[in-house]
């Protein structure tokens, strides 16, 4: 069983108002993430008006793009109490491979963009079986995955930047504007969290990963095959993977092999702040929007205020610290 | 429902399952040695043994978890080779395992349904008729659910409910259940012999397992016994006597120690708590343990004891009321902190709160007197703790290939035992045992028994929680009695027999007392009279 503070004999006491209270409970557990997003929001208003304006808010949301698709593979993997360290170094490997594919050899784009994401879904792939077939803990796995794939990334690259100067349909994967004044990629991010978020509530997918993340044994003993199940899980944030990838490489007009190490962090940062619990189990796919949403406007905002990169962090790492420790006191509470 | 024939008579029309010279392993340990066992159709058979006997290997074998090493398996008279759990399930063998196999962060109704769960297409959940589906099932079974609770929040009876609903959800035709009421109060038990009355059809049949002699009587119509593995003998309930059936699970004499001696009302007080209440259930709770006693916590289900417990070792937060060690108040902030004191706790769920399950069973048993007994200069002596181990794995009877067994590994109540040898090592003053011998054989209790009893010789003093009240009347000095998170009564072990102490179990507000807790009611005018007038006066 997932830890819970309260014993047997307590819970009995409060049993139906707590289970009524569930789902109102989640509600308020959301709320509380979003009004943290306001108050951070407000705050850097008052410091600066111009943060509010039109093209600083599609701003954010652009700079949320990369770690918010990251982070929604991620969430399923961490809600069954796994880990994935490969996206960041994934993700540049599959912006690679989709300049190799595009320009390199010349492929439509809508070839390359087909085969990044495949690639992606490989990757996962790979760790899924690591992960369930050679028992390997996720972390680990996706340790490697993460060192292989940065390797990768360089060998298969040069070390070179790819650029795809020759390809502008490229690049208005994420910059172009289907809706004015709308990013592409803040689209596809946006379909991309309602996927998530009915693939995570409406499926048996999602029923099984937080099914895994309750109780591992206990699943596999009422007859589902959670091996196949972790794989297409592992697959499903691959594909994530090779998403993110092209979306970045898009946005930036070229595949940089050396970038996605750190990516990773701010991407289970985001899960995290969205209160989706490490031990597994428990996660929403708004907690980790509102989680991306938050990263990226303090990233924003403290830019705006001219704050140096390095306090930047800091200050994450003080979100972090205070965004989980509020979600615990508040499960306390309850 | 009986049948006409007796154990050994031949049999007429086909079995419903049979066990036939099945063997199997694990590293180091022949779990099944040839074993037999027939099941017929429409009856109940209890299996019996002691702890480490072998029966829930066998049901892991029936549910297609392990396979056997050699014997044959026989479903209907059809050879029958379970695969996976799953392939049992659609076999119509349904399971319901020793330990919980629920998935805390989903609901009722999530867990009932989980593989099969109703869809729209084949990916697609279809959550409206899971709900209805599982209230449905809730009501056919009269079980006290809402499809919409989630499992982790609920008391270990109701999950254990959840457990039975869901091993009902399809239709079994063998049932099997491990341990079902170890968890369980004899109201909640009665329910289930209930369910498993109304379950049994003369085309189903149940396997019951379990170390509660007295509910075999009451439940099963034949019992089949194993020992080390092997098969000892079938024996009819209604030709038979406990004793019997004992005997041939142990294949020695077991001694019953006699009732303790009353302690002296003069012996020195060493805890004295007053006016103990806590945010969610305690109320007001007082009462004072002396050196050498064993002082008795009955109640039912859901009363406060573990509550209390918890409280006094600094597990949960206190919100007034006082507890005094020696005549002296002290302020008890956590676990770490009673055990300075010297107080310790054995908590009543072993996987939750007992025990490393990954390490050896001596790493177990020497961890909590690590800091006193087993270090010198922040090293540890693991020699000390092997030696400590060895001769508790030999008290308890511990039923284990060596101390350094993977605590996993070993049978249920045995895992339990290493948890008592942990505290036993442990030099305490005050140990406090919640359900310590929970799923624990008949044999093995009367070990236990002997060493409580013998702590107690010693000058420790001894809180004991049970929800099996003979338990708890056999094995106590004083009873304190509770209800509703509150002391309704304290007895001497002279005054206590099973009806005093129920009387007190069961004074309440309502005729529901969870009802009325979870309503928040304050039933403080109601019990009133019994608190004051009993607690505090033994
Ligand atoms: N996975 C395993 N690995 C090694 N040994 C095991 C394993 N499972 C069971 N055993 C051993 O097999 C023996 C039988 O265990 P089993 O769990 O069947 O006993 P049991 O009769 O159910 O006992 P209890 O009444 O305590 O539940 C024990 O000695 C146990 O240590
Ligand atoms: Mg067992």
């Amino acid at each position: 069983m997932t830890a819970s503070t309260l014993t047997p004999e307590k819970k009995e006491h409060h049993t139906a108002t707590e289970a009524i209270g569930t789902t109102l409970r989640e509600r308020l557990q959301q709320f509380l993430a979003f009004a943290s997003l306001i108050v951070i929001v407000v705050f850097f208003w008052a410091m600066s008006p111009n943060f509010l304006n039109f093209s600083n808010f599609t701003a954010i949301l652009f700079s949320t793009v990369v770690i918010g698709t990251l982070a929604l593979g991620t969430t399923f993997v961490i809600i069954t109490g796994g880990i994935d360290l490969s996206i960041g170094t994934g993700m540049a490997l599959c912006a690679v491979i989709s300049g190799v594919l595009i320009v390199n050899t010349g492929l439509p784009v809508a070839v390359g963009v087909l085969g990044a994401i495949l690639f992606g879904g490989l990757i996962g792939f790979i760790n899924g079986v690591n992960i369930a077939v050679f028992k390997l803990p996720p972390f680990i796995a996706t340790l490697a995955m993460m060192l292989v794939a940065q390797g990768l990334a360089l060998v298969i690259s040069g070390s070179a930047p790819i650029y795809f100067t020759d390809d502008p349909s490229y690049s208005k994967i994420s910059t172009g504007n289907i809706v004015p004044d709308v990013p592409n990629a803040v689209i596809i991010l946006a379909v991309l969290a309602v996927v998530s978020a009915v693939l995570l509530n409406k499926t048996i997918l999602g029923r099984y990963t937080y099914s895994i993340g309750s109780n591992e044994e206990a699943t596999a003993l009422s007859g589902i095959n959670t091996r196949k199940w972790k794989i297409v899980i592992y697959t499903l944030a691959g594909l994530f993977i090779g998403m993110a990838g092209v979306l970045i490489s898009a946005r930036l007009g070229s595949a940089q092999p050396a970038t996605g190490m750190g990516y990773e962090l701010q991407a289970i940062a985001a899960v995290v702040i969205g209160g989706t619990s490490l031990t597994g189990g428990k996660g929403s796919i708004v907690g980790t929007v509102i989680g991306a949403l938050i990263i990226s406007v303090l990233n924003n905002g403290l830019q705006i205020m001219s704050i140096p990169q390095e306090w930047q962090n800091v200050i994450l790492g003080c979100v972090i610290i205070v965004a989980v420790y509020a979600d615990m006191a508040r499960k306390r509470a309850a | 429902m009986e049948q006409k024939q007796t154990a050994a008579g031949a049999q007429v029309g086909p079995l419903l399952l049979k066990v036939e010279g099945v063997t199997k392993s694990f590293p180091g340990v022949k779990a099944l040695s040839d074993m037999h066992l027939e099941l017929r159709p429409g009856e109940v058979l209890a299996l019996v043994g002691e702890n480490g006997a072998g029966k829930s290997t066998l049901m892991k074998l029936l549910s297609g978890i392990h396979t056997a090493d050699e014997g044959r398996f026989f479903l209907n008279g059809e050879p029958y080779e379970p695969q996976s759990p799953k392939h049992a399930q659609e076999l119509g063998i349904s399971i319901i395992h020793q330990e919980f196999n629920l998935m805390p962060d989903l609901t009722v109704a999530q867990n009932i349904y989980i593989g099969h769960e109703p869809r729209s297409g084949s990916f697609f959940l279809n959550e409206r008729k899971l709900n209805a589906q599982a209230k449905r099932l809730i009501e056919r079974l009269h079980l006290s659910l809402e499809p919409k609770w989630v499992v982790g929040e609920l008391t270990v009876a109701k999950q254990q409910m959840v457990e039975i609903a869901k091993a009902l959800a399809y239709d079994a035709r063998v049932l099997i259940m491990d341990e079902p009421t170890a968890a369980l109060n004899d109201r909640e038990v009665e329910v289930l012999h209930d369910l498993i009355r109304r379950f049994a059809q003369p085309d189903t049949g149940v396997i019951y397992i379990s170390h509660r002699m007295d509910e075999l009587k009451v439940i099963s119509d034949r019992i089949t016994v194993i020992r080390d593995g092997r098969y000892v003998g079938t024996v009819n309930t209604s030709e038979t006597t406990m004793k019997e059936v004992i005997s041939l699970m142990v294949g020695r004499e077991i001694s019953v120690e006699a009732k303790p001696e009353g302690v002296q009302e003069d012996r020195e007080v060493l805890l004295s708590v007053s006016g103990l209440s806590t945010k969610h259930l305690l109320k007001n709770v007082s009462f004072d343990l002396k050196k050498g006693e064993i002082l008795g916590f009955a109640g039912l289900m859901g009363a406060g004891r573990t509550e209390v417990a918890r409280a006094i070792v600094g597990a949960d937060k206190i919100e007034s009321g006082t507890i005094r060690l020696r005549g002296e108040e002290v302020n008890i902030k956590s676990p770490a902190d009673a055990a300075k004191y010297r107080i310790g706790y054995l908590s009543e769920d072993r996987k939750r709160y007992g025990l490393l399950l990954q390490q050896e069973v001596n790493a177990n048993i020497g961890l909590s007197s690590l800091q006193e007994l087993f270090q010198s200069f922040g090293f540890m002596k693991d020699k000390a703790i092997r030696a400590k181990s060895t001769e508790y794995v030999k008290a308890l009877r511990i039923k284990t290939p060596s101390i350094a067994q993977t605590t996993r590994n070993l049978s249920g109540g045995n895992q339990q035992k290493v948890v008592i040898a942990k505290w036993l090592v442990k030099d305490c003053d005050i140990l406090i045992f919640d359900e310590p011998t929970r799923g624990i054989d008949v044999g093995a209790k009367e070990e236990i028994y002997r060493l409580l009893n013998d702590l107690a010789q010693q000058g420790k003093s001894i809180i004991m929680i049970s929800s099996e009240l003979p338990e708890v009347l056999r094995m106590s000095h004083r009873i304190l009695v509770m209800s509703e998170g509150r002391v309704t009564g304290q007895l001497s072990a002279d005054e206590a027999t099973q009806e005093s102490v129920m009387h007190l179990a069961t004074l309440r507000p309502d005729e529901n007392p969870e009802d009325a807790a979870e309503l928040g009611l304050d039933e403080s005018d109601l019990v009133a009279t019994a608190t004051t007038t009993k607690a505090g006066s033994p």
